[in-house]
């Protein structure tokens, strides 16, 4: 192997620039779509266990179509797929304001939605059927024993396999740039073209993506030790990255 | 909406794409399934070492599991996209770039997996075997390999589905995958929302009747258990 390093074409001219967007665009993607994965992931994965045989399905359906798709072509599928059936002024309006953006985040939002609500139905299932009934017991509609009881103990629940998937919707919004989303990898594989450094490009991509989930698998493990529920600590243990 | 366009280009997308036969070195299952064989061999042998006393094999497979899994597989296919013909001098053909990546990337994965399956197995065991008299060597071969194998069949499978939706991803750096067949077919064609939602549907039939099997599996397991 010969290749002579030059690590200063991370810090000249625009290609620091270049890499700080693209962290922040990968943060913005993927804060974004994290929202709408963990709103729809507690929506269906509490629907998964709801008394109504409809409603079960219907999340289950959910679950099942967009799970086991890759995310790749749900990334195509969004960006090229659906535009053409929407109405004209209404691609106009998207085209002008970063199409690609908003497919990435439909697609990694509703991917992550699907394996999102596994987690939360496993961490609803963790729950003993007694609370549910004591819920119910006391009064409280079917709703209201979700929303107050059944809902924020499953979330206390499950931290560690959400910070897996928290881990995971981080690392895939990488896909984004297959269709033009500039983030992380994109700006590095751009570093690469502009100064053909590959090693030097790559290597700066790859320790910014470990220090992203480090930082994320620190403050999700202090999250877990302030969410425990005393009593039931040993159903959730082992954050791996 | 038009799905002439799939019949009109259905063996280009099922045998090319999916299957691998036809003038494109691609496919999608002449990628997976060669990926997980090794992917798993390498796998067993970091999963062993991260389990060996020696600290010396211990750590190296710590630092290697930690760190692929703290990397995007794309992040992971341009590393050796663009550093393998640095470091050979000659560029190497998709197929090769690809399977390499996809089996170092798997590894990682599948050697947690080969470590839990053995952790599994009850302690028990191991006291029985050398109470028999088997050295460490044996005893793993013999006893503990084979029954950890059948714990571990239900995250295998699992882990080859997740595997065959992320070969859609070698499409990147051109590999004629199904994804890449149906980009290929759609650049002549312009029917997007066609396409992507036909290859959608063949993906979903092959992860979802393996899913099924993975639960019917653990259901089975877990009356067993009772």
């Amino acid at each position: 192997m010969n290749y002579n390093f030059d690590w200063s074409v991370l810090w000249s001219g625009q290609t620091g620039a270049w890499l700080l967007d693209g962290v922040l665009v990968t943060l913005k993607i993927s804060s974004l779509a994290w929202l709408a994965a963990v709103a729809l992931g507690i929506l269906s994965g509490a629907l998964r266990t709801a008394p109504i045989t409809l409603l079960r399905w219907l999340a289950a359906a959910y679950v099942e179509f967009f799970r086991n798709v890759p995310l790749l072509v749900w990334m195509f599928f969004w960006y090229f797929g659906m535009p053409p059936l929407l109405p004209h002024a209404l691609q106009e309006w998207l085209l002008d304001h970063g199409a690609e953006f908003w497919a990435g985040v439909c697609a990694l939002g509703v991917y992550h939605g699907a394996r999102f609500s596994e987690v939360i139905r496993a961490g609803i299932h963790a729950i003993p059927r007694t609370q549910f009934e004591a819920a119910v017991s006391t009064g409280l509609t079917v709703p209201q024993a979700y929303r107050l009881i059944i809902v924020p103990i499953a979330l206390r629940l499950i931290v560690p396999p959400a910070t897996n998937e928290t881990l995971n919707l981080l690392k895939n919004s990488s896909v984004a740039l297959t269709i033009g989303v500039a983030e992380l990898t994109f700006q590095t594989r751009q570093i690469e073209t502009y100064t053909a450094r590959a090693f030097e490009a790559l290597a700066a991509g790859t320790l910014i993506y470990l220090f992203l989930c480090l930082a994320i698998a620190a403050f999700m493990s202090r999250l877990e030790r302030s969410m425990a529920i005393p009593g039931m600590i040993a159903r959730g243990q082992s954050v791996e990255l | 909406m038009d799905f002439g366009v799939i019949t009109d280009n259905f063996s280009f997308l099922m045998l090319q794409g999916f299957i691998g036969l036809g003038p494109f070195a691609g496919g999608t299952l002449r990628l997976a399934l060669p990926a997980i064989v090794l992917g798993f061999l390498l796998g067993t042998c970091i999963g062993l070492a991260r389990l060996a006393h020696s600290p010396w094999l211990s750590v190296p497979a710590k630092v290697y599991v930690e760190f692929f899994r703290g990397v995007p597989l794309v992040m992971v296919i341009f590393w050796f996209w663009f550093i393998v013909p640095v470091m050979l001098g000659r560029s190497l053909p998709e197929y090769a770039v690809a399977l390499t990546a996809f089996v170092m990337f798997e590894a990682a994965y599948l050697a947690e997996i080969v470590r839990a399956g053995i952790q599994s197995v009850p302690r028990g065991q191991v006291e029985a075997a050398t109470a028999t008299g088997l050295a460490r060597a044996p005893m793993m071969r013999y006893v503990i390999l084979p029954q950890a194998l059948r714990n571990m069949i239900p995250a295998l499978v699992t882990q080859f589905i997740v595997l065959l939706k992320d070969t859609s991803l070698a499409s990147i750096i051109g590999y004629v995958d199904l994804t890449k067949a149906a980009q290929i077919v759609n650049n002549r064609e312009i029917r997007p929302f066609e396409l992507y939602l036909f290859i959608a549907v063949v993906y979903w039939i092959c992860s979802y009747t393996m899913s099924r099997y993975v639960r019917r599996w653990e259901n089975a397991a877990g009356q067993s258990a009772r």
